[in-house]
């Protein structure tokens, strides 16, 4: 038997950085470029539509200018939630990554898949309870992060925290 | 006797695998081994209203397969060991509930299939048991949704991501009859080399693997050219990559025999979108209970080493920073009469 | 008009990628992405700067999650002015409303309608 003699349980003689590096070379190398390109032409082409949108409310429904990005950005979720229950989302985000993911799009099929996924738990616990399980830290990192702009804005703009009434 | 070495049993009476079930989803069968299975779902859903209904419907079928092809019926059988993935292993204990048998629940996430068969295979050995059912199931939509994200949600997936096996695998044992035999089995430990990926689980397990093996041939006093064939559950191929380096590293002559991977059998790399290869407690199971074992038959195989390796990390483990800590199992199944 | 697409598609593609950038070399999951992004957005406009880009891009700038984060500040800036410090409360989700709630809505209603397909 030409193995080097064990003592059973002696285990292998690597330690986790030595492992770990021989891990990290081991890693497919994740192709930058492609997935860069692909992120950027999918992304461009969903904000393209926005754009489409928008000028459509503005041109076609009296929107003004600064008031068409609600409806915009409520058309595009509906759009997104639709892809996703249509089992179709998914399909173009593995191409697409980032392309999808970025856009308000991704926001709408973060929820909306998490609302058709846990619907078997009930509408109650498994709708309501886990529709923002992927949105929820977004919502809240914005939220916290918009708080702590705005106390440092007021800092330096003091004539603002008593109103203006 | 049935202890052997440090964490090994051989077992003297040979108990007989005397049926298998094996049983997968659509995805599967577009995949080279399809020819292998007894049976193949049209549907994910396998006509049930949840994912985790449909896993428990093909437990219970590949359960019942095996029971049938061994011409017993499950009354007959004292106890079944099973486990899955899901929380509090819930595929196998509400299948269990239908299928009404004496019920061990064990958990080694994909190391199921050989945990389960060894426990099994050592009831019915020592004579605790007359017939023993072991058995594990997975479901590619039940995992996502638990330890990943929504299955509809538009997430890239890495090149290092493995795509879980739909299917169920159960094997029925008994001391006699005729059928392949399992003759030994070494138990792994833990092993946790510091990898924290979850999308990187091949990396996680190859450590793991590589231990029991080693441990493996060090308490039976074998060498790898013992097996025409030692095959890892679902290592894919960036954690076959990581065993081959390890082995190198230990001086542990692998090449002496065939080395392989179940994860990287099941599906078709080149028609199939799953990264680096397959995962999941049916993976190994359906592998080795539908494929190798016919090969088996067909006298291709003479002597394997299934050594089934699980990740077993939880989704709290990982979000609040832990590595990934694994294990393998390792069943030696021979061709024979008993 | 044209320009208007085209600059769309530019900026948003742009942000895009900087989101695939965060995945790829800096191996951050897409939730860690988003959130990275939407907190960028609230910086960048509490420095003055994500207006004008929205004049400038359009839809390349309110499209991105970045402008979830813009529109959050904006909000709390908005009643700020109007109403002093307790604006930054008050004020916080008046722009985004429209998102959220439509995002809200729709989903639910997605769950009635479809089931997941795996």
């Amino acid at each position: 038997m030409a193995q080097k003699k064990k003592k059973s349980g002696q285990g292998i003689g690597l330690s986790p950085q030595e492992y770990q590096q021989i891990a990290k070379q081991a890693e497919p190398k994740r192709n930058v470029l492609m997935n860069g390109i692909r992120a950027y032409l999918v992304g461009g082409l969903i904000c393209a539509i926005g754009q489409l949108v928008q000028t459509g409310f503005i041109e076609w429904f009296g929107f003004e200018k600064k008031e068409a990005g609600n409806p915009t950005v409520a058309v595009m979720i509906l759009l997104s939630t639709i892809l996703t229950g249509l089992g179709v989302y998914d399909k173009i985000a593995q191409w697409a990554g980032a392309g999808t993911s970025v856009p308000v799009t991704g926001f709408a099929n973060s929820m909306a898949s998490s609302a058709i996924e846990h619907r078997s738990e009930g509408f109650v616990l498994g709708v309501g309870g886990k529709m923002f399980k992927i949105a929820g830290p977004v919502i809240v990192c914005g939220t916290v992060a918009a708080f702590f702009v705005a106390i440092v804005y007021m800092i330096f703009h003091p004539e603002l925290a008593g109103g203006g009434k | 006797m049935l202890l052997k070495g440090r964490q090994s049993w051989e077992y003297d009476h040979r108990p007989v695998i005397l049926g298998t079930g094996t049983v997968v989803g659509p995805f599967e069968g577009q995949g080279p081994l399809s020819g292998d299975f007894d049976h193949i779902h049209e549907e994910l859903s396998i006509g049930q209203d949840s994912w985790e209904k449909a896993e428990r419907a093909l437990f219970e079928e590949a359960a019942q397969l095996a029971a049938q092809k061994a011409g017993l019926s499950m009354n007959q059988v004292q106890f079944l060991v099973a486990g899955d993935l899901m929380n509090q292993i819930i595929s196998s204990t509400f299948a269990a509930r239908t299928l009404a048998v004496p019920f061990i629940g064990v958990f080694g996430a994909c190391s199921t299939s050989m945990l389960s068969l060894a426990v099994a295979a050592m009831l019915v050995d020592s004579g605790a048991a007359t017939y023993a059912m072991a058995a594990t199931s997975s479901h590619n939509a039940s995992a996502e949704k638990q330890f990943r994200y929504p299955t509809e949600y538009g997430s890239q997936k890495p090149p290092t991501a493995q795509f879980t096996v739909t299917g169920a695998g159960a094997a029925l044992l008994g001391k006699t009859g005729n059928g392949p035999v399992v003759t030994a089995a070494t138990l792994g430990k833990i092993v946790d080399l510091g990898v924290k990926d979850p999308f990187n689980m091949g990396a996680a397990m190859a450590p793991a693997a590589v231990d029991t093996i080693m441990a493996h041939m060090s308490d039976l006093n074998r060498s790898p050219d013992y097996y025409d064939l030692i095959v890892t559950g679902d290592l894919s191929k960036v954690g076959y990559q990581l065993a081959l380096e390890l082995f190198a590293k230990e001086g542990f002559p692998i090449d002496k025999t065939v080395y392989g991977d179940c994860g990287m059998m099941i599906y078709d790399y080149g028609k199939q979108q799953v990264q680096a290869g397959a995962s999941g407690c049916a993976c190994s199971a359906v592998v080795t209970y539908g494929h190798l074992l016919n090969r088996m038959q067909r006298g291709e195989l003479k002597r394997i080493l299934v050594v089934a390796t699980g990740a077993l990390l939880s989704t709290i483990s990982y979000q609040q920073g832990e590595s990934i800590p694994c294990i393998a199992h390792a069943v030696a199944i021979e061709s024979g009469v008993n | 008009m044209i320009m208007d697409f085209v600059w769309a598609f530019l900026v948003g593609g742009a942000i895009c990628l900087l989101g695939q950038l965060m995945m790829d070399v800096f191996k951050l999951t897409p939730p860690y992405t988003m959130s990275t992004l939407v907190v960028l957005g609230a910086i960048v406009d509490g420095l003055g700067w994500y207006d004008p880009l929205i004049e400038f891009a359009g839809a390349g700038a309110t499209v991105p999650i970045t402008s979830f984060g813009n529109a959050l500040f904006h909000g709390a800036l908005q009643e700020l002015e109007r109403n002093g410090w307790v604006g930054i409360l008050t004020g916080m989700f008046e722009v985004t409303s429209a998102g959220i709630s439509a995002a809200i809505i729709f989903s639910f209603l997605a769950a009635l309608v479809f089931r997941p397909k795996g």
